[in-house]
């Protein structure tokens, strides 16, 4: 029994939550660029609202299929610590405002400071959140590879949690950035 | 009509701006003549040939006049003196000038009556600029032609190869076109220079005697309202800001020195007489009011496009023009780009103006004592200590349960910020800019505590009266914020100035030394955007993303059976031709149309068609343009065919049995065949729309208009009108609803189309030709009044405040850009804009604060110019003093705005339940904090002391209340009303003005020209104020209603009504006969003047004391308690106690 589920999922949701956090950052940067209106204050409004569109339903969707995961592979905390986060995105994609298409964001209102402010501290809480867990599915992979037995890592894996932490950093070192 | 505010003090002085001038540039004869209009076309004709070339300057003028296209000769007048200089050397140009102002002396109320005569109701400004520059127009023309031949350089199309702009209709590219225009293209480019502005009507100079002594008075006791000017279209908020104006340059110049110009001038043979006084004393063009004009008219040499660009201008060669200043009261004026001419001019100058000469001189002597802004900044940081009496008096603490005549008897003004005098004059009108503070708090924490909102109101693209208009090559900014330079900057020396908004030094660049209205150099702060808080500059090139665009006007008709039933088509139709000359535009003008029931129709209008040509398209699921050419059709070429068209376009469909309508898709349409140019696209509907993309549901329940739980359904229903609108708005489109129907039609889905392309939204509930004249009568004068009025395409607004403040949420019909930055597709002068700021970080450092709005817009005759407005308000530490200058007429309308924007986003409840809590918080923070009293009541203090009132009148509101049934497009409509008129408009909807009549007398009244106005009492809005015997007027802003009481003095009925007694008066009167008794005249005139102080006309109902009456005139009574709201002395008891809570 080398690789049980569970260390899957805890490999894939670790995998996942490198490029969550990197929406996450990409949101962030996206808002704090409506706001400082630094670069292009012409029409970045409706450049940059699709694009922080387009990052809104995948995002939801690789929470939710993870959380899927943990639910197969019966990590009922994991599961228990991701569920305050997956209804309240079910929470706001329900009250989102009419739209036709998928999306979040209204460019019409977006621009109020409220809104602006609300989707500026989401975007780093949900940051601190996938860090956290990033960390937490770090642990919760050497767990469970150790409690099978299996003491030396899978050969792909440390070179990934390397790659994941390069990237992070950098992502982390651009957000800090851009905050500046 | 011709009112100042100052009217009934000084008489002489009273006409106003514009009345004044009308006078004096009539000759007698012109009115005899009668109704201009039919003077008009001739004479105008009769011009252009003469004015080929003149459309240069013209352009100019006219976009300031409500352009209308036969503005033409306007520029007559002041491309004549300088074609005269040029010509002729030395010789006094002023000759007609001369003359005019002599005319113009005597204070002519006699003669302005007969003028007004033909125009009981508003006259279109554009109207009015007309008949005021066909006389001069007549006597320049020979010098006119002079010009022409004079300089026939300016022809040249060559030299401007780049700015041309596309005359041929069809083409839908600039690219294309620019190699095309080579015709228009002088005409268009000049444009960019010429400065222009406004013309100017030479009769200042009678002012001169009157204007001091009138100012004070005139400035404390006009409510903003109040004047009342021929030109319909605001001015009346203009006569206070003259007088500001008045007494700063008086300030600012000594006396002595004014003396001693004034005899120079007069020992001058060889001026005309009328220019002594001008030259002299710049106090008095003011006074004249008028509508300034600018050098940069005396340039018509086309160099001016490389000037713009390139800006490199020696100062030397600045012209001092004698015609400047002459012609250029200290408003307006704008550099003159060189011109060639000029600078050969040395001194023979002075000589042949010798004032001007002296002048120079004085005022270099007074003005070297340097930098009077900078003394003036420092002396109002000192000046705040002390707390003036007004202050005082704000802060006098007053219990609202027991005093019951809070009311002025005259209309609220806004209250003054508490500046040092000279600030104060150069501040911005209250009717353009208003704070809702008008003492800024140091800190967020002072806001809070305070709880009362922070916010602007802005009425950014007013009409006004007289704008300095400037022309030059360098636009002076702040580099780092970009902040135009203004009145409450301060100069450090004679080449830095320190911006007043981020606090940077930068420097004077060399061209700003010199000042065009002394004409002489090294004043940079005599300069008129030092001296102005609202100028305008003619911007150049740098502020185009792409060539000025034409006017483009696109009319989208509802041509289904239910259209044609209510009849509104003749009507539009009708209005419309009568219009078509007067809308703005120039010579690329261009005009469309499209109809549509279940299909869309479009009509080809080249020019080489003998007929239109109606082009059908029935795929509505994929529109499409039938066309590229010819939909959009240049106006003047096509003229014929757009007459034949409108001449027909009612009858073509009389017959129709289609009920259908595919609003979506011809929205779709239009939004296709405008993309290449932006312009306004202006959409008659008059039911749900059903077919293809963006058809729509009937939402409401009817069992729900009086439910007392909420509304549902006041968002939109689809996103398919929001997100057209951003493409509209992208595009530079602006969309006009005009909703003309009697059954539910999602107004809150429909109107996103205008909210977000920067739009206005008009509705006719009721409109039917047969069953409803009184509401076709109206939608006709408003469509008029909407043709007509100016414009301003690919508009964008940015608003700047001192370092420290931000903005939180914008309010109005816009597309947010950027944080500061609407983007408005097009602007009109009717619409205003609320701002909720928020204070980001201490302003302990600093004791002012400056709120800038800067409003970059192309204008009809396809120039890019900018508006600036500049408010500067005093910081305060104290909570005291942030109450003392609450300003309530802006916190109530800023309220109402987010009121409505929480009641969308949330619910009717909570925004109920937040408007009372606003009252609670403050009037409780108020008396925890800053009175000391404790006796009990509800205090408030007495800057605030109709809060609670008007925010009750806010709570009964169709767009707000509960409980009383209403309907839910009408209440949708009130919303957006709310959020995109203007602050004086609001206030008259929220809280109408109620007068008694019967008992009117002439005490306080004011004499304008030979009528007399009466200023009766406003009277609280109450049933107990309403008696039998009376007669009431209650002015709601776009309605007047005209109640008489059942004993209603039979002779009062007689003389106003002309009927025998109460019995007999007619049930739906809408009108006042003209009789001629003293009281029908006294009536006439108040009805007159109140609707002057609007651009919209308003109907008048006169309302028997009886049932039917109950329902439109009771439910404006706020005071009085309804089925289903609380009575004001209910509500000031609930506040009381929730504040005990």
């Amino acid at each position: 029994m080398a690789f049980t589920f569970a260390a899957f999922c805890y490999m894939l949701a670790l995998l996942l939550t490198a490029a969550l956090i990197f929406f996450a950052i990409w949101h962030i940067i996206a808002f704090d660029e409506l706001k400082t209106d630094y670069k292009n204050p012409i029409d970045q409004c409706n450049t940059l609202n699709p694009t922080v569109e387009k990052l809104v339903l995948p995002e939801y969707l690789i929470h939710v299929f993870f959380c899927v995961m943990f639910l197969c592979a019966a990590e009922w905390l994991t599961l228990g610590l991701n569920m305050p986060l997956l209804a309240y995105h079910v929470w706001r994609y329900t009250s989102r405002p009419v739209m036709s298409g998928p999306g979040l964001y209204d460019p019409t209102t977006i621009m109020n400071a409220d809104v602006l402010a609300y989707c500026q501290k989401e975007g780093w809480c949900k940051l601190a959140f996938y860090l956290l867990s990033f960390f937490y599915y770090l642990y919760g992979y050497v767990i469970s590879t150790i409690s099978t037995g299996m003491l030396s890592l899978p050969p792909l894996l440390l070179p990934s949690i390397r790659v994941c932490y390069l990237y992070l950093l950098s992502f982390c070192l651009y957000g800090y950035e851009s905050n500046n | 009509m011709n009112s100042t505010p100052n009217g009934g003090a000084a008489p002489p002085y009273q006409n106003g701006p514009v009345g004044q001038t009308y006078p004096s540039t009539y000759p007698p004869g012109y009115y005899g003549a009668g109704p201009q209009q039919q003077g008009y076309p001739t004479i105008s004709g009769h011009c252009a040939p003469a004015l080929n070339k003149s459309p240069i300057t013209n352009n100019d003028h006219s976009a300031y006049y409500h352009h209308n296209s036969h503005q033409q000769p306007i520029a007559a007048p002041t491309v004549a003196p300088s074609a005269y200089r040029v010509t002729q050397g030395s010789h006094p140009p002023s000759q007609p000038y001369g003359t005019l102002p002599t005319s113009v002396a005597p204070p002519n109320p006699q003669q302005a009556p007969p003028f007004q005569q033909p125009s009981p109701y508003a006259l279109h400004g554009a109207y009015h600029g007309q008949q005021q520059y066909l006389p001069s127009q007549a006597l320049i023309y020979p010098q006119q032609l002079n010009l022409v031949s004079a300089t026939p350089s300016s022809q040249g199309t060559p030299m401007y190869p780049i700015v041309s702009y596309p005359s041929a209709p069809g083409s839908s590219q600039y690219g294309t076109l620019r190699s095309s225009q080579a015709p228009t293209g002088p005409g268009a480019i000049s444009n960019l220079i010429g400065a222009p502005l406004h013309q100017y009507p030479p009769g200042n100079g009678t002012s001169h005697p009157a204007s001091t002594a009138a100012v004070p008075s005139g400035h404390s006791m006009a409510p903003p309202g109040q004047p009342a000017t021929v030109n319909g279209q605001g001015n009346a908020v203009q006569a206070p800001v003259l007088q500001h104006y008045d007494q700063s340059h008086q300030a600012a110049m000594a006396h002595d020195h004014y003396g001693v110009t004034h005899n120079t001038g007069g020992a001058d043979d060889d001026r005309p007489p009328s220019g002594t006084p001008f030259t002299s004393s710049p106090g008095h063009q003011q006074g004249g009011d008028s509508s300034s004009t600018t050098t940069g008219s005396a340039s018509p040499v086309p160099n001016s496009y490389d000037s713009l660009e390139g800006g490199s201008y020696p100062e030397s060669s600045i012209p001092p023009s004698a015609d400047m200043t002459k012609q250029a009261p200290p408003f307006g004026y704008g550099y003159p780009s060189m011109q060639p001419a000029y600078q050969q001019r040395p001194s023979p100058r002075t000589d042949s103006s010798p004032s001007h000469g002296r002048y120079n001189q004085t005022g270099y002597q007074h003005l070297s004592q340097p930098f009077p802004n900078m003394s003036q900044l420092s002396a109002a940081l000192g000046g705040l200590s002390g707390v003036p009496e007004l202050e005082v008096e704000a802060l006098r603490p007053v219990n609202l349960l027991q005093e019951r005549n809070l009311l002025p008897h005259r209309p609220l003004d806004a209250p003054e910020p508490n500046l040092n005098a000279d600030l104060k004059k150069a501040n911005c009108s209250p009717d353009t800019f208003r704070c809702t503070l008008t003492n800024i708090p140091q800190t967020q924490a002072l806001l809070n505590k305070a709880r009362l909102p922070l916010g602007l109101l802005l009425h950014p693209f007013r009409d006004l009266a007289q704008l300095p208009v400037i022309t030059s090559s360098t636009i002076v900014r702040c580099r780092s914020c970009r902040t135009y330079i203004n009145p409450f900057v301060s100069f450090l020396d004679q080449r830095r100035w320190k911006c007043s908004l981020c606090y940077r030094v930068n420097d004077v660049p060399d061209e700003f030394m010199y000042n065009p209205v002394t004409r002489s150099y090294g004043e940079p702060h005599k300069r008129p955007e030092v001296q102005n808080s609202t100028v305008e500059f003619i911007a150049s090139s740098d502020y185009m993303l792409r060539p000025p665009q034409p006017a483009v006007y696109l009319f989208v008709l509802d041509v289904s059976h239910n259209a044609v039933d209510a009849g509104y088509l003749d009507v539009f139709c009708q209005t419309l031709l009568e219009n078509l000359d007067k809308m703005p535009g120039d010579t690329r003008t261009r005009v469309g149309f499209i109809t549509f029931n279940s299909t869309i129709h479009f009509y080809n209008l080249h020019e080489s068609l003998s007929q239109p040509q109606m082009l059908v398209v029935s795929d509505i699921d994929d529109i499409f343009i039938p066309t590229h050419d010819s939909l959009l059709v240049n106006l003047k070429e096509s003229r014929a065919l757009v007459r034949v068209l409108l001449t027909s376009l009612p009858g073509m469909f009389s017959q129709t049995r289609e009920t259908h309508s595919a609003l979506g898709p011809a929205l779709q349409a239009a939004y296709k065949l405008m993309s290449s140019t932006g312009g306004r696209v202006s959409v008659f509907q008059t039911q749900l729309p059903t077919l293809g993309a963006g058809l729509l549901q009937s939402r409401e329940d009817p069992n729900q208009r009086s439910s007392t739980k909420g509304v549902q359904h006041l968002g939109p229903a689809t996103d398919f009108y929001k997100k057209l609108a951003l493409d509209c708005s992208g595009q530079q489109i602006g969309v006009d609803l005009f909703l003309l129907s009697s059954q539910y039609s999602d107004l809150a889905s429909l109107a996103c189309v205008s909210k977000y392309s920067a739009g206005s939204i008009f509705y006719y509930p009721s409109l039917h030709h047969v069953h409803n004249p009184a509401q076709l009568d109206k939608f006709q004068k408003d469509l008029e009044r909407y043709l007509t009025r100016k414009i301003g395409f690919e508009a964008v607004m940015r608003i700047r405040c001192t370092k420290g403040l931000s903005i939180h949420t914008f309010h109005g019909n816009f597309f947010v850009r950027s944080t500061d930055l609407l983007s408005l597709a097009n602007v009109n002068p009717d619409s205003g804009f609320a701002v909720q700021m928020s204070i980001e970080e201490s302003m302990a450092d600093t004791s002012l604060a400056c709120f800038q709005a800067a409003l970059l817009y192309t204008s009809s005759k396809g120039k890019r110019r900018i508006r600036v407005h500049t408010l500067c308000l005093p910081v305060v530490s104290q909570l005291s003093d942030v109450y003392a200058g609450a300003d309530v007429q802006a916190i109530t309308c800023l309220l109402a705005n987010m009121a409505i924007d929480r009641s969308i986003s949330s619910s009717l409840s909570d925004a109920r339940d937040a408007l009372v809590n606003a009252v609670v918080d403050s009037l409780s923070a108020y008396k925890n904090t800053v009175s000391n009293l404790q006796q009990s009541g509800l205090i408030a203090p007495a800057a605030l002391c109709l809060f609670p009132l008007y925010v009750l009148a806010l709570l009964k509101q169709k767009a707000l209340r509960t409980g009383t049934s209403t309907k839910l497009d009408e209440r949708v409509f009130a919303m957006c009303e709310f959020k995109s008129q203007p602050l004086q408009q609001i206030m008259r909807t929220v809280h109408p003005d109620l007068y008694r009549l019967d008992t009117i007398s002439d005490e306080g009244a004011l004499h304008l020209n030979d009528c007399i106005v009466p200023q009766p009492h406003l009277l609280h809005l109450t049933a107990e104020k309403l008696t039998r015997e009376g007669a009431f007027l209650m002015d709601c802003g776009s309605v007047f209603y005209l109640w008489i009481g059942k004993c209603c003095n039979d002779m009062f009925i007689r003389d106003v009504l002309g009927c025998p007694n109460h019995a007999s008066i007619p049930p739906n009167m809408t009108q006042i006969p003209e009789l001629e008794t003293p009281l029908s005249e006294r009536l006439r005139a108040l009805l007159a003047w109140l609707q002057d102080s609007r651009t919209f006309s308003s109907t008048l109902h006169v309302l028997k004391d009886d049932a039917s009456a109950k329902t439109s005139f009771f439910q404006h009574l706020v005071e009085d308690r309804s089925e289903s709201a609380f009575s004001y002395y209910e509500f000031l008891l609930h506040i009381q106690q929730q504040m005990t809570k």
